[in-house]
């Protein structure tokens, strides 16, 4: 493995910025391009500015350019930069991995990915550059811009969103098909904008914390948990071993919950009832084992750098244990429902297909690619906190199908529950919050931790007093909603919705 | 089949009591702040100063449509002075009233008795999440599942705005979305409703003063109801419709 030029680290690890390699735009692309081939990843490709390092004395912005790529199979993630000022050449035609952050970089800095097949905006903001006429990408107003269409007779178009027919957050699908069969379907998003990325600049500030609470709301243990993670290195915090158990439970609650309610939807999109219902109440008694912890279902208010905010005594420990025995009980009664009715099996199986291939080539990460029999999983490749110590085993499956997305759901639940019991077993003793120092100055940290729906990846740039000079937040979305797109192409447009929702993918969290 | 039947019959009955009977909520809830001025020590300002979106003013007064229940006033206060109580009982019909004092009125909203008249026994809604998180969106899916089973109250989250009465908005109305919620708001038929949801809703939540939102519903959509929280739980919300219907 080329690895010469890059330097390596590992997760919830904390390096000087200078440390990241820098060089020329051709080198930086042959480096990141060679070590995808060879079976790295690209977690993170970015664009910071570098006004405040080199005085303005070009006309535009320098922006410098880093990737930070994760080699799943040796635990280890490496980061090499790059500085740019006009534009640069594409990624994407020899990296299809590259093609949505490089239409995030070209959409925030104005920097333009020459040879890019797919330019286009991906949330439709104003460029983040100050000079307000150098808006150079493009159009800014929501929706609006060149979509692919297809041409000749009987192709016809349909156009969803961005307001949709349930309660669910706003998105664009524009399908090209013809007659029932799709050939495409573009995606286009933005409609949940909030400027959380620029909004975290100047931080740590009593904001911040909200904002990774908030950031996507079904997921907010896994981005406190990511944005604690990076503090502490950043301010060489060890926490107290049970605050980390604490948070490994917390986050294996939240895995329950949304898993258990995605299974509950399949089941209600190919119309069988009694798996919906009895999730949809299932899935409720997973958020109340958190609000039994710290008061809100969805987990708000635990996670604090430093540890938690909440206690989990005995009297709590044993409450949970009887709730998630009664919890599995009843959902294994649910569950095993889908798998026993050759009617859901039907629907199930053979549908929204993605192969392997595809879950390598576009990056995928979380249940999508272990559907597709890819071990990738950060608990795993990269253990973090609690599960530096308890392992839970990958769960995969063969078939890319939906049914194989749901489930390696069910798998993971299985192992969640079993991994939250042995926790309650080996309850360390101790504090659960620990003081947090000050961030190191100059310093760049990576901190990357498994959510529901698989990688999310935070990464922090400091500047020379220790505040935010750049964060950038990766969920697990921002792969993945391509992945969906393929796994509509050849399918009947009715299968969208059990497409949609074996992906279940977050519309804010992409849009930020 | 057999299998289905089984099942069903080990699956128990869900459906809570309320509202005829009192919910049991988690002990560690919070819900309707309590404020102690007796306790207050009015030239701190530590709460003040630890609350992130700016909900606590002078004078230990709370504005519970921007208060994210984070606990991080409870925390930075040396004199126990704020507390939170198991009160899911938030919702208010006037911006006003969310403004908290130790003394202010039990909060509740009501609708006029011709919009009663319409509405109490059949509220069809249609929900817009305009920059929401997806929490609000989640507890209020949730008022669909069994266990609070809202159709028993004749009130349904419908597909179209041309079926619907009334609006739940969530989320601080993000510019992005501002053009699609002035017209679905323009294609629910006269008369009709607006209930926002969640601080961001009501105020813009964590999002207050982003130049990419609109701090909430009001700036462009007459609003009947708010309902606070971060998220609201399912019963502040179940609670603010039925007591704006007047079904309490």
């Amino acid at each position: 493995m080329n690895l010469t030029s890059f330097r390596q680290l590992r997760n919830c690890q904390t390096i000087p910025v200078d440390d990241a390699p820098l060089v020329m735009p051709t080198a930086f692309r042959n480096a990141v391009i060679t070590s995808v081939n060879e079976g790295a990843r690209i977690c993170a490709l970015f664009g910071v500015p570098e006004d405040n390092i080199v005085p303005q004395v070009f006309s535009q912005t320098m922006i410098r350019l880093f990737a930070i790529l994760a080699h799943d199979t040796k635990g280890i993630l490496s980061v090499i930069s790059t500085n740019v000022h006009d534009s640069y050449p594409a990624l994407t035609p020899d990296c299809p991995q590259a093609h949505w952050f490089e239409r995030e970089i070209f959409e925030q800095w104005g920097i333009k990915p020459e040879g890019h097949p797919w330019l286009k905006p991906i949330r439709f903001h104003k460029n983040y550059n100050k000079n307000e006429d150098q808006n150079r990408s493009g159009d800014t107003v929501i929706g609006v811009t060149d979509y692919f269409r297809l041409e000749g007779s009987e192709i016809h178009e349909v156009a969803v969103g961005p307001v949709h027919a349930g309660i669910i957050e706003p998105g664009h699908f524009r399908f090209e098909c013809h007659g029932e069969n799709v050939y495409h379907l573009e995606i286009s998003l933005g409609y949940q904008h909030r400027g959380i990325e620029q909004a975290l600049i100047g931080g740590p500030a009593k904001r911040t914390l909200p904002y990774m609470e908030t950031l996507a709301g079904d997921t907010t243990i896994g981005h406190a948990t990511a944005y604690a993670n990076l503090m502490e290195t950043l301010t060489g915090t060890p926490i107290p071993p049970r605050a980390s158990a604490i948070r490994g439970i917390a986050m294996e609650l939240e895995r329950l919950a949304n898993h258990t309610g995605d299974l509950g939807a399949l089941a209600s999109d190919v119309g069988f009832l009694p798996t919906a219902s009895y999730c949809g109440r299932i899935r409720g008694d997973f958020l109340n084992m958190t609000a039994l912890i710290c008061g809100s279902r969805f987990g708000r208010g635990l996670i604090m750098p430093g540890g938690v905010a909440f206690n989990l005594d005995d009297h709590l420990g044993n409450q949970l244990k009887d709730r998630l025995k009664n919890g599995l009980h009843d959902l294994t009664g649910a569950v095993n429902l889908l798998w026993d009715t050759p009617s859901v099996l039907a629907r199930f199986e053979n549908t929204g297909i993605i192969s392997a291939k595809a879950v390598v080539d576009l990056g995928l990460v979380g249940p999508a690619a272990r559907a597709c029999d890819i071990v990738r999983d950060v608990r795993y490749d990269f253990p973090f906190g609690i599960f530096r110590f308890s392992q839970i085993p990958v769960s995969t499956w063969n078939t890319g199908d939906v049914f194989a997305r749901a489930y390696v759901r069910w798998l993971e639940i299985q192992r969640s529950i079993a991994f939250i019991q042995r926790q309650l077993e080996i309850w360390p003793e101790g504090n659960i919050v620990a003081e947090i120092k000050k961030p190191a100055a100059n310093s760049m940290a990576i901190s990357m931790v498994e959510g529901w729906r698989g990688e999310i990846c935070h990464v922090a740039l400091t500047d020379n007093l220790g505040h935010f000079r750049h964060y950038k937040i990766m969920d697990p979305s921002f792969h993945n909603w391509f992945g969906l797109a393929m796994a509509m192409r050849n399918q009947q447009i009715s299968d969208f919705p059990i497409c949609n929702k074996s992906f279940n993918l977050s519309y804010c969290g992409h849009d930020l | 089949m057999m299998n289905v039947l089984a099942t069903a019959l080990k699956q128990k009955k869900w459906t809570i009591d309320y509202p005829k009977g009192e919910p049991v909520l988690p002990e560690r809830f919070r819900g309707l702040p309590v404020l102690d001025p007796a306790k207050c020590n009015s030239n701190c300002h530590a709460c003040i100063e630890a609350c992130p979106t700016g909900a606590l003013k002078e004078g230990l007064i709370i504005d519970l449509g921007r208060c994210l229940f984070c606990n991080q006033c409870v925390r930075a206060c040396p004199d126990g002075a704020i507390s939170f109580s198991r009160e899911f009982r938030m919702a208010a019909g006037t911006r006003e009233a969310l403004i908290y004092k130790n003394n202010s009125p039990k909060l509740s909203a009501s609708l006029d008795k011709e919009s009663k008249r319409l509405f109490s026994r059949s509220l069809k809604l249609r929900q817009v999440s305009a920059g929401g998180c997806g929490a609000c969106e989640a507890d209020t899916n949730v008022l669909g599942t069994i266990v609070y089973d809202l159709g028993r109250f004749g009130v349904q989250f419908v597909a179209s705005p041309r079926h619907a009465d009334g609006l739940l908005i969530t989320g601080p109305v993000s510019q992005n979305m501002q053009l699609a919620l002035e017209k679905t708001y323009k294609a629910l038929p006269a008369p009709k409703l607006v209930i926002a949801t969640g601080a961001c809703s009501i105020s813009g939540g964590p999002y207050i003063d982003h130049p990419e939102v609109l701090n909430g519903a009001d700036p462009i959509l007459p609003v009947d109801l708010y309902i606070p929280g971060c998220p609201p739980h399912p019963l502040t919300i179940l609670h603010g419709i039925l007591s704006l219907l007047g079904r309490l």
